[in-house]
């Protein structure tokens, strides 16, 4: 109602409808007789109307009660505005009923109905509930609707969004650091590192170091230049590389790249820094939601732990 | 006096009018009861044996069918709820309302068809306003009589006599209304169930509501209402017109030989009196179920039962007179003496058949397609996250979600394979099973050799087919993402 603040239009609303069905009900009582000349003029057995010339209407009069279900519909609409609120927002009506009241019940019967299910799995522990079929599709269903926007259907993310479905974790793929992720959400900060490390050929060289870590294909002679300069990366990915999951830094020994795997791509990293951003999910999703989101990302890293079972089923 | 004219009574206004007589006359009129008489001979007259053998069919296949076993379920059961509709064999889902659709055409060309060949055919033997009328005029009179006993009761004052009569009347009425709701809704809830739920009065408040609605309807508008809703609610009584044409076989009353009326005399040959055919007894008026003259022409009330036929057709034998003053025929027919030969040759007018034409198509149509209809829906959806992505070897990954519906009622174990790209394959499961009449939702990855992609869309195919019989197979097209870089 934010543009229609005036208590004007309260009134307006009101004033239309009330005369609406007042009308109605004159209107009815005035159509319900027509004066005839008895004698001359037409012949009462018809309207009057002709067309064509010789086309005439006759007067086939409704039965009396059909008269009677139109007076219905005023007393009902009277009834009704009684009731409900019909009047602009001045009158509420007897019963107090509003949309949001309405939906608020609703919420509410579907939480004592559901409710004792989701409490359920929320005593039971991830790896549990990623090999009880019915809780891996509560999840998945859970995940299709809030997750699966980046990650992907299948969980497999793209660019930018990690992968979850194989072994390699960011921020660590135990249970709790899993549930972590999703409830407080994650901000990884790789820095812009360009100064630091130096030029762009000492970038390049950087990233030819970070393609010889996992065994991709690379110029040697410029990974061993690029070897020294990566002490400035070692604070986060540490000496050898391997990563810290607690700083979200990711593990460069392995051969997945959330941002590309070409040398153009790892210098680009490496220049302009990556913000990676995952949302909290606490407040949007109940703790029971999550609970089950987290047991279904577990068991998709882990098909082995959780029981092998055919694709959801509706 | 009818109800028409009771409506165009012209009230006289109070005596205070002037000269120049002004009345007031209600647009409104009171419901005059119709009493038709049932009995004509000693015997079912010829159109009433008709309009008897309509009932017991109708009536028979809407009563048994949901009665009926089929695969261990209800021959024909239409689920809203899981939104699928049984028919025998057949499972048809929410995708196939085409089907309905074709249905619907088809039930309305043959009406139209129907309506202009052989006039309201459909109101007068059909309709299940009057099937119901029929069935509830029957046990009318088994309780209270035929016309003039009807009518006498109805005059009589209450008594014990006469309130016991209309008690079991309305009692009998109630029993086959509730026993008709019940069927009713036995067509989209298990009918079994719904008894026992009844016997236990565990019914469920929706169940229980449609079955009181739909009683309530049957015992209100063929108990109470009856021609009422052929003259004021049908929309099909006022479009029927627009197919009626001079050559449309409608029931006609031959004014030419019939008239003048009279009752003639013993002494005297009706030709010497100067009389038409037609004697007056009023049979045709009394049996009218919706209380007409059939001698004032067509009119709209007329819903073509032909009980008039058979009332006059029985005078005539009578009296010694040819049958037929009453009659099946057209405009054309009465009012140019045409032959029986010539009216049945405009039958094969234009109208008749482009209708006749739209049927055999639509027909046609609906039969081609139901028999190569794919007992498999498959719906691929391109996962809108990721266009594309690298895997770790290199290659080019697209991922997809399938929707699979079975719609059988066997568990089906299915293949997927996809073509449309040199060294495209499937990375994801290419086996996978769907539980009877159910919906899988399978995730879809496909990988493709960086090298043979280039960066773009690229037309593929993905076919899904049942392991067990090589004709069950869906083709759906897709898009292939190439990587930019």
């Amino acid at each position: 109602m934010s543009d229609f603040t005036s208590v004007f239009w309260d009134y307006f609303v009101a004033i239309i409808t009330v005369v609406s069905v007042v009308g109605c009900g004159v209107f009815l009582w005035s159509q319900s007789k027509r004066r005839v000349k008895v004698g001359a003029g037409p012949d009462p057995d018809t309207t009057g109307h002709v067309w064509d010339g010789d086309l005439q209407e006759f007067h086939n009069p409704l039965p009396q009660w059909w008269m009677w279900l139109f007076y219905i519909t005023v007393v009902f609409s009277v009834v009704y505005l009684i009731l409900y609120p019909g009047l602009g927002t001045q009158f509420k009506g007897m019963l107090n009923w509003t949309s949001s009241g309405q939906h608020q019940g609703e919420v509410k019967a579907a939480e004592t109905r559901y409710g004792p299910l989701f409490a359920s799995y929320l005593k039971m522990d991830v790896p549990a509930i990623a090999a009880d079929e019915r809780g891996r599709q509560m999840g998945a269903r859970i995940f299709q609707n809030n997750c699966a926007q980046c990650h992907g259907s299948d969980g497999r993310g793209s660019r930018g969004f990690p992968n979850l479905t194989d072994s390699e974790w960011q921020w660590g793929g135990a249970p709790d650091a899993i549930r972590t992720s999703i409830v407080e959400g994650r901000k990884a900060a790789m820095p812009p590192m360009a100064a630091a490390v130096g030029g762009a050929q000492d970038v390049e060289d950087v990233a030819h170091y970070v393609l010889s870590l996992s065994g991709a294909s690379h110029d040697s002679v410029r990974a061993t230049r690029g070897k020294e300069k990566f002490a400035a990366c070692a604070a986060c990915h540490g000496p050898e590389g391997k990563g810290n999951p607690a700083l979200g830094a990711l593990d460069l020994t392995n051969k997945t790249w959330l941002y590309g795997g070409t040398v153009a791509a790892i210098a680009e990293t490496i220049t302009k820094g990556r913000a990676g951003v995952m949302p909290a999910w606490k407040g949007s999703l109940s703790d029971a939601e999550m609970h089950l989101v987290t047991a279904y990302v577990y068991s998709l890293a882990n098909p082995g732990k959780a029981a092998a079972s055919p694709p959801a089923t509706k | 006096m009818n109800a028409v004219d009771e409506g165009r009574k012209v009230e006289a206004a109070s005596t205070a009018a002037t000269e120049q007589a002004e009345a007031v006359q209600s647009l409104y009129a009171k419901r005059v009861e119709i009493y038709p008489r049932a009995k004509i001979g000693d015997r079912l007259a010829w159109f009433q044996k008709w309009r008897w053998a309509t009932v017991w069919i109708t009536q028979i296949v809407f009563y048994g069918l949901p009665w009926l076993t089929w695969n261990d379920r209800q021959a024909v059961l239409f689920e809203l709820v899981a939104r699928r509709f049984y028919i025998f064999g057949l499972v048809l889902w929410p995708q196939d309302i085409v089907f309905l659709t074709g249905i619907l055409i088809i039930a309305a060309f043959a009406l139209f068809l129907f309506t202009a060949v052989g006039g309201r055919l459909w109101c007068g033997y059909a309709c299940p306003q009057t099937v119901y009328t029929e069935i509830f005029m029957w046990i009318e009179k088994a309780f209270e009589g035929d016309r003039n006993q009807r009518m006498r009761l109805d005059r009589e004052p209450m008594s014990p006599r006469k309130f016991a009569r209309k008690a079991a009347k309305h009692v009998a009425w109630i029993a086959v209304a509730l026993w008709t709701g019940y069927t009713f809704v036995g067509y989209f809830t298990p009918i079994r169930e719904l008894g026992a739920e009844m016997v236990a009065l565990q019914i469920g408040g929706w169940s229980a509501f449609w079955v009181l609605f739909y009683g309530f309807a049957t015992y209100g508008n063929s108990g109470w209402m009856r021609e009422q809703v052929c003259k004021y609610m049908c929309p099909y009584a006022r479009f029927q017109s627009a197919m009626f044409d001079q050559d449309t076989l409608i029931v006609t009353y031959d004014e030419a030989r019939g008239e003048p009326r009279g009752g003639g005399s013993r002494k005297k040959s009706r030709a010497e009196l100067g009389l038409g055919d037609c004697v007056d007894c009023g049979l045709c008026v009394q049996v009218c179920p919706t209380g007409i003259d059939i001698r004032m022409g067509l009119q709209y009330e007329c819903i073509g039962c032909a009980a008039c036929i058979d009332a006059c057709d029985h005078t005539m034998q009578k009296v010694g007179l040819p049958k037929g003053l009453v009659r099946y025929s057209t405009t054309n027919a009465v009012r140019n003496h045409l032959d029986s030969h010539a009216m049945w040759r405009r039958i094969f007018r234009p109208r008749v058949l482009v209708y006749s034409a739209f049927l055999l198509a639509i027909t046609t149509a609906l039969a081609v397609a139901m028999s190569l209809r794919v007992p498999l829906k498959v719906d691929l959806i391109r996962d809108r996250g990721a266009l594309a992505s690298e895997t770790e070897d290199g290659r080019v990954e697209n991922s997809y979600r399938m929707q699979v519906s079975n719609t059988t009622e066997a568990r089906r174990a299915y293949t997927i394979s996809v073509s449309g790209l040199p060294g495209l394959t499937v990375a994801s499961e290419t086996r996978f099973e769907v539980g009877p009449a159910a919906v899988a939702s399978i995730p879809v990855r496909l990988l493709a050799d960086a090298g043979q992609v280039t960066p773009g869309s690229h037309k593929i195919a993905v076919e899904v087919r049942a392991d067990d019989d090589p004709g069950v197979a869906v083709r759906e097209t897709t898009t292939f993402l190439g990587l930019r870089r």
